[in-house]
Order: C-alpha cells, then structure tokens, then sequence
C-alpha cells in the first residue's frame, strides 16, 4: 500500500443520524480545513492521521434519499458519483434502521465501496434492539461497524475496516438488489441503450444505475438525457407499461422493492422488543407538555425570552472589555505612529470600523450557545412545529422563525441561522426578509430620531418601528413567495428526532465555528470597507478652503487666552471640518448621488449618512454628529445633536428617513453573509437591490402622503 | 391487486391514536418519493401522536419513528383504517 496517499471518505447519512457528533469523535474535533464551494451550506471536510496514513473525511449535507429532488440530495449523488471519495461512510442511526437503509439501497445500487456505521448503538441497546452485525455485514457486502459517538466505541474497528479495505479493495462487493422478473427486463432493456449510448464514458454499474434512475422518473438524470430523445421515448414507454401491468405508478414498484429489501435483511439481522401498547418513552412524556396544545407556544415564547435576556444582558460585560480593549489599543497605537496619514488611517479607519464591529462577538457567541443548545436538543424542530401553520400564511417554514428572532439581535447570526431550513427557496426567502428585521445596530437611528422629532411619544415611536419591521418582513416574503417560481413542490415532512442530551464539546464547537466564522469576516469586509470609507471622507487633502483657515486659527492661537478664545477656535476648526466633508469625496459623492434622494426631500447631509450607513448602520449616527459639527463622542442620547437635527427636518421627512433607515441595503458584515449562505454574489446583490427598491419606494410613498394630507 | 379508492381517507382524518395502514399515495413523483424516502410505503403503519395548536402540521408514528406532516400534504396520503 502507498502510505503516502491521501484516502477520502465520503460520510453520508440521514439527517439526525449523530453523523457531526460522530465527525467531531473521529477526528478529536479538529479544526475545519478544507471548505467545498456548494449550494448552500459549505462541504467540510476533516483530517485524521492514523499510523503513516493520511485520511481525509468529507461531510456530505444529510439526506434521506440520494433521489437528487433537493439540492442536498443532488450534491451527495454527485460527490459520490464522482468517485472523488475512495469509500463510502453509510452512518445509521441503530434504532431506526429500516428508513435510515432505504438511503443505504440507493448507495448500494452506485456500487462504491462502502462501511456501514451503526451510529447511536447505545440509544438501540436501551431500546433492546439486538443487531447481528455479521449477518448484515455479510449481506450488505461491506463492513459493518457499531458505533457510540459519546464513548467513541467503535472508533478503532471503523479504522481497521478503512485500512483493510484500501488495502485490499476486491474483499468487499456491494450486494446487488433485485428487482421482480418485469423490472429487471425493463432494467436490462434501457441499460442495453445507455450502453450503447453511453460506450466510452460509462462503465457497467454506471449503466445500471442510470437504468434504475431513468425508470424511477428522476428528472435532474432525465433532463441531463434530454439528447437522447429515443432513449427518453424509451423510459416513457417502459414507465407506461410497467405501472400499466402492474397497476401502480413505478417509482412506488421501486420503492416497494428496496423496503422489500430492506425488510427481508432486517428480519434476519435485527430482533427488537415489542414495545407494550401505548408505552410513553422519555421524549413522548416531554413531548406532551412542550407540544402542548395550550402551553405549547407560552413555553417556546418563555425560551425565547430567556435567550434574548440572556444574550443581550449577560453579553454586556463581555462587550465592554471589548470596547475597553479597542480603545486601550487605540490609545496604546496613537502615540507609536507618527501624525499624518496612516496615522488617521490606523486610527479612524481601521481600528474604529473593526473596533466598532468586533463588539457584537459576544453577542453571536451567546445567541449561537442557545442555537447549538436548541438544536442539539432536538427542541429546534419542535419550535419549527409549533409555529408552522403561523409562518406557512406567509409562504414560510417553520423553522424560519429562529432566524428571524435572531435578526432583532444582529442579522449576520440570523442570516447564519437559517442554514436548518432544508428547503433552498424558503431558506432564500428567509434570507432574503431578514434584513428588514430591525437589528440592535439600527435602535441607535430610531432613538436619535424619535428624540428629535417626537420627543413625547420616543418610546411608542420606536415600538411601531419594531412592529413595522415584522410587518414589512412578512409582507416582503409574500412577495418574494411570487416572485420566485415554486419549482419543488417538496412537502413540508420533518423528523421529530428524540430529545437527547448534547454533549459540551458539540456546544463548543458550533459556538467556536461561529466566532471564527465572525472574525473571518470581519478581517475580509469590515476591514476593507472601513478602508474604503476612511480614504473617501479623508480626501482629498488640496481643498480650496473658502475661508482661510490655518491662517485665522494660527492668529487666534497668538491671542491672549480667555474663555470666548476657546470657543471660537473650536468653534473654526468644526467649520473647517464640516467643510472639508462637504469637499471630500464622499461629499461629492453624496452631491452627486443626493438627486435620487431628492423626491425623498434628503438633503446631501443626510446622504452622507446613508452612504456611510452601508458599512454598518450604527455609523449613520456618528455621520450626524461630524455633520452637523458635534463632536464624535456624541450620542443618541445627545441633547445638542438632537436640537440641530430636529432644526435641519420636518418631522414628515424624518419618518421617511427613519423608514428609509430601517429598510435600505444590509450592512456589509450581512451582505458578505448573505454572499456565502445564499450562494454568490448574485443574492447579495439582489438582496441590496430589493431593499433599495422598497424603502425608497416607501419613503416616497410617506412624503407624498404627506403632502397630501398636510 | 385490485383497488378501490372508495373505501380509503386520506390521513388527516385520522385520529389521535387510532393506528391506520397506508394504502395509495398520490401526487407527482417528487411528492411521492420525498414521502417514501421517509417510510410512507404501502402497507405500513402510520398513527396520530399529536396535533399542533392550530391542528395543522401534525405528528405522526411510523417505521419506529415520528415525522410531522402539514395536513395539505397529508391529503396525498390513503390510509384505510381497522
């Protein structure tokens, strides 16, 4: 054997099969390396040494069936089709083996080879599930292994059975599952013509396994035939006639065999313990309070309330070291580097946009503690049950709502979040609307304002914000519900795994990925972004002032001081600074750009601030209070900021802006999120386009009303 | 084999804890096979566990198991009940 190569293995298995869990007791939870370009959710794949030899384990998405009808199921088919793993890792679960096999069937039929791993062994003994390993591993035709991830029972055996297996690769053959004498025939008549279609490209198990897929009516394979107009001709026919002889539609004759199957493999291999007639286990008795018919949705509000308690008031403490830190690096830097440009840069640029940013870690970490809790739990799905007749009004799944809770947080995490939702179109449009969920980055904006322009009712004014943003974001996912073509008519079936108790390290681990997964971000966008903006504001540095400046300052510095001194030079150096944003580029930008703006009635100030705003929307604030000649350090609670805003506005354009606030782009920590999670640049772009579309539509809308009726 | 539909519901009239055998499925093939991956094949059998607050989805025994059906879903489901 070549120790030197690398040996991969493809781990596929059923959604809730343990197969993370399993994952992270296998590598001693390494450390992501390598990240698969997909769809939706990145292939990772681990590392593992075991004596000389290298083992790379890929983490295929978990599916149910390898019928290609969602994107899942479409790229483990691939990935396995490929050959690009040099063994296939089948994870059940042991106490539900006859629906975790019928995935098995199916990989049995693409004839790799494979290991079977009998995950949760543990839960099936205290089921009194008996399995006789040898049998099975005998009729498979591939080793079979028990596994307990929580003890790593099995973890030795699974590496003997990877070694023996490469090295000696014809020990194994995959058994072959025969169909009745009718779908054989048929079976064996379109392999003949792939063959003959397909000579050089396909071998004889490709062949078969094509044959199989055409007959069950996969349309990815049909579509990917649509050349071979006979051989269609020729699946349509055999299709006709077999569900015509036999009086059933023939994806079901298929599936009736494979279950057959499994059945007969099961009855020899598996005795289990009848359990008594209306036995209530653990998860039923828990299930009877939490899925309650009345107390269901109380308690799941209850767990909601305590994790935004939580996250917000314990992430506090954590958040002010932060800021603390920031500022101690920001002091500690500012005497180092010499005053001029890359001083202000370090400074103002890059340290305030990355400072500002890297505030929100405590807060993902805890929120995504909860997360990882919930789901680990198998309280997550429950959740997704309670709330799916409320959220399948506006053309959403269950399990959207998470997401959008989270987005009240910080929408980066819940963009995150929405990563449990199986179904690509609703995970897109939950994407999508969640933005318009008004974040803790955007409450600054609405207390600015409601202080300014409604200062006795600020507190109200800000609730129908939060209210607003519910109700736009389940009117855009209307919407977008009509927008997007409904392609997968895939029903909404879910699995209702037991509870079980989550082990620390799978918390860790998910609260680790997601900090690093933060900070990636942050070094990549923010940083940039923050550049961008700092060089925009920052230049050009020729002004032509249209007052002397250095000159009037130089001859009030010679003046003997006095109060009125004091005054007046800061006085000066405001004007100078708001002058030279106004001459800046981003001034000119906002010049230029300010004539969109104009049926809205914003002025190039307020402008500036929405542009500044696409960093992140808690700038639009601190753009403000440079604007309007304050100092930086002002607030929303800034008494002097709020009179000179409230002077600049009519209370009707200010509830445009506030409406334009909350509406227009995600910030760019969320658009780069949306990048990775929806699948490219192209939802990024959509995403920032929408948003737009709707809030300048909106505020449009607001001011023309306005006009009207005032 | 011979059928006759007339005698078969679809699984939302099923009731908490009565025990039905599946019959038929209808649909398209992606419907059909999404259902059938997870265990809802002729012959087996399937019982209500719970309802949720507004009736809809459902939560169903089947296979060892337990799976939530949305009721629309549930109407491609034939069931004949003992």
């Amino acid at each position: 054997m070549d120790t030197q190569k690398k040996i991969t293995l493809g781990l596929v298995g059923n959604p809730n099969c343990g197969k993370t869990t399993l994952l992270n007791k296998l590598t001693n939870s390494k450390a992501n390396v390598g990240n698969y370009p997909r769809v939706t959710v990145a292939i990772q794949s681990r590392h593992l040494r075991y004596g000389d030899q290298e083992i790379e384990l890929v983490d295929l998405p978990g599916i149910y069936s390898l019928t290609a009808q969602t994107p899942e199921e479409g790229i483990g088919r691939n990935y396995i089709n490929s050959e690009a793993a040099d063994i296939v890792v089948n994870i059940l679960d042991a106490s539900n083996l006859e629906r975790s096999m019928f995935l098995s069937t199916q990989l049995l039929e693409m004839r790799r080879p494979t290991i079977f791993v009998l995950n949760m062994i543990d839960e099936a003994r205290r089921n009194k599930i008996k399995i006789d390993t040898k049998a099975l591993s005998s009729m498979l035709g591939g080793p079979v292994i028990e596994f307990n991830a929580l003890q790593g029972e099995g973890r030795a055996e699974f590496l003997q059975a990877v070694e023996a297996m490469t090295n000696n690769p014809g020990q194994f053959s995959p058994v072959t599952i025969r169909y009745d004498a009718h779908l054989e025939d048929a079976i064996e008549r379109v392999q003949a013509l792939i063959r003959a279609l397909h000579q050089e490209k396909m071998n004889d198990r490709q062949c078969r396994w094509l044959a199989i897929k055409l007959l069950e009516g996969d349309d990815a394979l049909l579509r990917q035939e649509q050349d071979h107009a006979h051989l269609l001709e020729m699946v349509r026919r055999e299709r006709y006639d077999l569900a015509r002889d036999h009086n059933d539609s023939c994806e079901m004759l298929f599936a009736d065999a494979r279950y057959g199957f499994i059945h007969g493999l099961l009855s020899e291999a598996v005795q289990r313990e009848t359990l008594p007639i209306g036995y209530r286990d653990f998860t039923r008795r828990l299930d009877a309070i939490l899925l309650h018919r009345y107390f269901g949705i109380p308690i799941f509000v209850l767990f909601l309330w305590v994790m935004f308690e939580t996250t917000f008031n314990l992430g506090v403490y954590p958040t002010s070291w932060i800021e603390n830190f920031v500022a101690w690096v920001s002091a500690s830097v500012d005497p180092l580097l010499p005053a001029g440009q890359i001083h202000d840069l370090i400074i103002d640029g890059v340290l305030a946009g990355v400072g500002g940013t890297i505030v929100f870690l405590p807060n993902i970490v805890i929120l995504f503690f909860f997360m990882a809790l919930f789901s680990e739990t198998g309280y997550l799905t429950r959740a997704a049950f309670l709330m799916d007749r409320l959220m399948h009004t506006f053309g959403l799944h269950g399990k959207a709502l998470i997401p959008l809770v989270i987005g009240f947080g910080c929408n980066v995490p819940a963009v995150m979040a929405t990563r449990t939702i199986e179904s690509d179109r609703s995970r897109l449009i939950t994407i999508l609307i969640n933005p318009f969920m008004l974040c803790t980055a955007r409450l600054p904006v609405f207390i600015l304002f409601a202080g300014a322009f409604f200062q006795e009712y600020a507190g109200t004014v800000v609730f129908l914000m939060y209210m607003s943003s519910i109700v736009i974001a389940m009117g855009a996912a209307v919407l977008l519900n009509h927008l997007f073509a409904r392609n997968d008519k895939e029903p909404f079936v879910m699995e209702l795994p037991p509870y079980r108790i989550p082990t620390l390290r799978a918390v860790l681990i998910q609260m680790v990925d997601k900090a690093l997964d933060f900070l990636s971000k942050i070094s990549s966008v923010i940083l940039v972004g923050s550049t961008v903006i700092w060089f925009l504001q920052a230049y050009p540095k020729d002004i032509v002032w249209s007052v002397n400046y250095p000159e009037q300052i130089a001859t009030m510095e010679a003046l003997p001081d006095s109060p009125q001194k004091a005054t007046d030079l800061a006085d000066l150096r405001r004007q100078q600074k708001q002058e030279a944003l106004a001459k800046s580029y981003l001034g000119q930008i906002a010049k230029t750009v300010s004539p969109v703006f104009a049926p809205l009635d914003f002025t190039w100030k307020d402008t500036v601030a929405i542009l500044t705003g696409f960093v992140a929307k808690e700038v639009v604030v601190a753009s403000y209070a440079v604007i309007y000649s304050q100092d930086e350090s002002s607030t929303e609670e800034s008494m002097s900021l709020r009179q000179a805003l409230g002077k600049s506005m009519s209370p009707l354009v200010a509830v445009a802006f506030m409406f334009f606030a909350l509406l227009y782009s995600p910030c760019l920590a969320t658009i780069a999120t949306i990048q990775r999670e929806a699948g490219g640049w192209k939802w990024a772009g959509f995403s920032v386009a929408f948003s737009l579309i709707l809030a300048w539509s909106l505020s449009f809308t607001i001011i023309q009303a306005g006009h009207f009726f005032v | 084999m011979k059928k006759n539909s007339d005698n078969f519901v679809t699984l939302r009239h099923l009731s908490t804890g009565e025990i039905a055998t599946i019959r038929q499925l209808k649909g398209d093939v992606v419907t059909k096979q999404r259902l059938m991956a997870l265990g809802i094949i002729r012959g087996q059998k399937i019982s209500l566990d719970i309802q949720a607050p507004l009736g809809d989805p459902r939560i169903y025994s089947i296979m060892g198991y337990r799976l939530s059906i949305r009721n629309e879903d549930a109407d491609n489901i034939l069931i004949s009940q003992q």
